[in-house]
């Protein structure tokens, strides 16, 4: 049994659990500055406190809708990959939840490949199902290939 | 890893490369005794700290090298380059043997018997001729016994007597006391007293410096990135309020933030010599190896740069001084055919210029052979023949920092394996450096780096382009020129390209927002001319909005690819703005058609050859070097004047010439002149004066196209020139009239010469 932090996120209507470890901060992404070439899944580069951070939106990199106008405001969940500084963008971060990962299970098969490669795994909760991203994978993977080198 | 085995390393390491510097000088030098002293001391607290650790290999293999060097110290064995070689093969086991550690943690198992071995016979060789009667040794068991230990000596260990002996003679804190011995077994002949201007000499500035962990000064230099950004967003908000109560502690604030970031600079700051203590051994063994004679001057070992800098140009830097010996520099006796000194010299001077520093290898080699790189080229289908004869003596001579190009005939030990200058290219280019070359053919090569002195803060301009800012490094930047209605300069499309006419050459531009995918500019108002090595190319952008001293912050992996970008940058109101890469835009803008690189090409060469015209050459002998040449035109009369009307006042001379006394110079340092007969002389009017000019002998007077080739090597000489074929140094006029105004100046003669003007 080993029972870990997960913080959940809603993005496009799905549920999606994050391991709380890997996430250091929460925060508005504001004054994004464009990176023009870099990959459609990347919104820009903003400042957060002296650091600069890689925006990179969660619909965008799961192939899902752009949000609807009049939607609240996105957050962003800050993640250090390999020393470099991302926020993750998403519509709303919920709360924190203990689940054993012993009882995660693998994600089905039929999943759409650009989720496959960045969900390990699912939970069963009452009612609905958690799909845990692995964030590093999910702000990385793949993502060099811009428009043009 | 165990923290004492990496303090080793550390040491180690450090101690390993003062002993190569000075094993190569005591080489040159055998009678350099403190160098001698220092090598031992060093190998000696080599060999006693591994034994501490209990790295047996590497202390047996320092062991058989420091007795090798004690019979050199006891004059017992005379110093060979043989001996020195073996040396510094044990040192370079050694080397191997500490990269394993540092790699496993554990000394990598091997055997080094044939070198110890080795070692030892060198050891117990032939006493030197020098000391036919070898000194008496002190006791029978000086190999093997030890008094003070008591018993006999492990392999491995000194005797203790020997042990003192060199401690005592070894360079020390001055006011250490030699040690004192409880066992009097040492014949006190065995130690050699201090010498106490060696002691003086010594550096005692250890203690000056403390060692820091590099991550500790890389945080310290980020959090004054930090405080940097932060100032200057204070200072922004500070200038909107209509309250200054804070003005005078903001000022204060910034001053200190100032000079704290000043600070910090320094210390990451380091010699460039620490990037070239290798270079004396490198090109020792080289020498050896290729059986050529070279001299390596080092020149500006102390000008200083980012030690992140430093790091990137030490392996280019190698590599350039490895070609230059290997591919430069003739063996001796071409040299000697070529009428050269049989020592090739390679020259690698460094100097600040502006924000960059600049690092020069010359060699007096060869040169580059320009039939052979084009041969070449064609051959590694790089270009087609018909490009390839159309180019110019300087283009062919870049392609050797084309990928995949490599001219050594054959692959050496040394180099030729076709990874060579345009791995240094793109090495230099990574840290935002420009690399060029000029060579000679016959008579050498000089290849110019210019670096930034550091990377982590630079000077740029900040500007817009379709709505969005970026920071252009100003090192890149040529000049800035403004277009538009009203302007002097407009940009016209030629062959599909667009360009903007400077000074008669054809400039092609690039719009910085159609080229980064984002809406073309609508009305362009400026083009930043930027220079990438001899690519010169124009971008256009909306505004010009600032320049501003940046801290350079590197972009997150997903982003590293983009090669228009170099990283980010914060600006005052807190902003993030992307810094624009030169070479990446110079790809960008290399890219156009056929046709349009034809005109711009087409207007250079018009130029080109606008500024090759026919001139009148005056040839002229001048001490007993090759002939100089002088442009006629420049000269108001050529006059033979009888020795006697030369009055000699001092070192210097003059001549009464039309009611003035005229000062008479020489071209040449070795020139004498003449004691009989007449004096040559080339006078020069100029506007206030005039200055004869001595020569030996006027030979010859030719028009010729000339293009003067600039290389300020010596006074008083602009450069050479091609004259009937043959290399002709070309007499720096300007230089003599100054002198000349100075000799004015002395004699009062300038007066009366402005008065009768």
């Amino acid at each position: 049994m080993s029972v870990r932090d997960y913080v959940t996120v809603r993005v496009g209507g799905h549920l999606f659990g994050i391991e709380a470890l890997s996430i250091q901060d929460v925060f508005y992404p504001r004054n994004i500055t464009p990176v023009p070439l870099a990959a459609h899944e990347i919104l820009g580069v903003l400042n957060l406190r002296g650091r600069i951070v890689t925006a990179v939106c969660a619909r965008r990199r799961l192939g899902l809708q752009p949000r609807e106008a009049g939607a609240p405001e996105p957050k962003a969940v800050g993640i250090e990959v390999g020393g470099d500084n991302y926020g993750l963008i998403v519509d709303q971060v919920e709360s924190v939840m203990k689940l054993d990962s012993d009882e995660m299970i693998p994600p089905p098969d039929n999943l759409p490949p650009r989720w496959a490669e960045i969900i390990p795994g699912v939970f069963r909760l009452p009612g609905s199902l958690l799909v845990v991203f692995d964030a590093p994978r999910l702000l990385t993977a793949g993502l060099q290939l811009g428009v043009a080198a | 890893m165990d923290d004492l085995i990496s303090d080793f390393l550390t040491e180690a390491n450090e101690s390993l490369e003062v002993i190569d510097i000075e094993l190569v000088r005591f080489e040159a030098h055998p009678d350099d005794r403190p160098a001698l002293d220092k090598i031992f001391r060093l190998v000696h607290t080599l060999k006693g700290t591994c034994g501490f650790l209990g790295l047996g290999r590497l202390e047996a293999l320092a062991h058989a090298g420091e007795t090798l060097l004690g019979r050199f110290r006891d004059g017992k064995l005379q110093v060979s380059g043989e001996a020195v070689t073996l040396v510094l093969k044990s040192i370079d086991r050694i080397k191997t043997v500490i990269d394993g550690l540092g790699a496993t943690g554990a000394e990598p198992a091997g055997d080094d018997a044939d070198l110890i071995s080795a070692l030892e016979a060198m050891a117990m060789g032939a006493p030197s001729p020098l000391t036919p009667e070898p000194e008496p040794e002190p006791e029978p068991q000086v190999e093997g016994y030890d008094p003070v230990l008591g018993r006999a000596l492990r392999p491995g260990e000194v005797s203790t007597a020997d042990l003192d002996a060199a401690f005592a003679a070894a360079e020390g804190p001055a006011d250490f006391a030699p040690p004192l011995l409880a066992e009097p077994a040492m014949p006190p002949a065995e130690t050699r007293p201090v010498d106490s201007a060696e002691e003086d000499a010594a550096p005692v500035a250890a203690a000056q410096s403390i060692r820091v962990g590099v991550d500790v000064l890389e945080d310290m230099m980020t959090l004054v990135s930090e405080l940097v950004l932060t100032r200057n967003q204070l200072l922004q908000i500070n200038r909107g309020r209509s309250d200054d109560s804070f003005s005078p502690p903001l000022q204060r604030l910034s001053t200190i933030t100032g000079e704290l970031q000043d600070s910090v600079m320094k210390t990451r700051m380091q010699p460039i010599g620490q990037a070239w203590k290798k270079l004396p051994r490198i090109i020792r063994d080289l020498a050896n190896e290729l059986d050529k004679k070279i001299d390596l001057v080092l020149e500006g070992e102390a000008t200083e740069l980012d030690r992140q800098v430093l790091e990137q140009i030490r392996d280019p830097l190698t590599h350039m001084v490895r070609n230059s010996a290997d591919h430069g520099l003739e063996g001796p006796a071409d040299r000697r055919a070529a009428g050269k000194a049989e020592t090739g010299t390679i020259h690698l001077s460094a100097y600040h210029e502006g924000g960059s520093i600049v690092i020069r290898l010359r060699d007096d080699g060869r040169g580059l052979d320009t039939a052979r790189i084009r041969e070449k080229a064609i051959e590694k289908g790089l270009l087609t023949r018909s490009d390839a004869e159309a180019l110019t003596e300087s283009q062919v001579h870049r392609l050797i920092f084309a990928p995949g190009f490599s001219t050594a005939a054959a692959v050496t030990n040394v180099s030729g394996r076709g990874v060579g200058m345009d791995v240094v290219r793109s090495n230099i280019e990574q840290i935002g450096g420009q690399i060029d070359l000029q060579s000679t053919f016959g008579s050498g090569c000089t290849v110019t780096i210019k670096i930034p002195l550091t990377l982590a803060i630079i000077s740029a301009l900040i500007v817009g382009a379709s709505g969005e800012r970026f920071a252009v490094p100003q090192g890149a930047v040529l000049e800035l020129i403004k277009i538009g209605e009203g302007a002097e300069h407009r940009t016209e499309v030629i062959e599909q390209v667009r360009m903007v006419r400077l000074r008669e050459e054809l400039v092609p531009l690039i719009d910085l927002g159609s080229e980064l995918g984002l809406s073309q500019a609508i009305q362009p108002s400026f083009v930043i001319i930027m220079k990438v090595g001899s690519h010169r190319f124009g971008v256009l952008v909306e505004e010009v909005i600032d320049t501003e001293e940046i801290v350079v912050k590197p972009l997150a992996s997903v982003l590293r690819n983009i090669s228009v970008f170099s990283g980010a940058t914060l600006l005052g109101d807190g902003s993030v703005v992307l810094i624009i890469e030169p070479n990446g835009l110079s790809q960008r803008a290399g890219e156009m058609p056929q046709a349009a690189r034809r005109a711009i090409d087409a207007a250079a060469t018009n130029n080109e050859e606008a500024k090759v015209e026919r001139k009148t050459m005056l040839l002229v002998r001048v001490g007993s070097g090759a002939l100089k040449a002088v442009e006629l035109g420049q000269i108001t009369r050529l006059e033979h004047v009888p020795v006697g009307e030369l009055q000699h006042l001092g070192s210097r001379a003059a001549l009464q010439y039309r009611g003035k006394l005229m000062p008479v110079l020489c071209v040449d340092e070795d020139q004498r002149l003449k004691t009989e007969g007449v004096q040559p002389l080339l006078v020069v009017a100029g506007m206030l004066y005039t200055m004869g000019l001595a020569v030996d002998r006027i030979v010859d007077v030719v028009e010729t196209p000339v293009t003067i080739e600039l290389s300020p090597t010596k006074t008083g000489i602009i450069g050479t020139a091609l004259i009937n074929g043959r290399a002709t140094e070309v007499i720096d006029l300007d230089h003599f009239m100054i002198m000349a105004l100075a000799e004015h100046a002395r004699t009062g003669q300038a007066d009366q010469a402005q008065e009768a003007a």
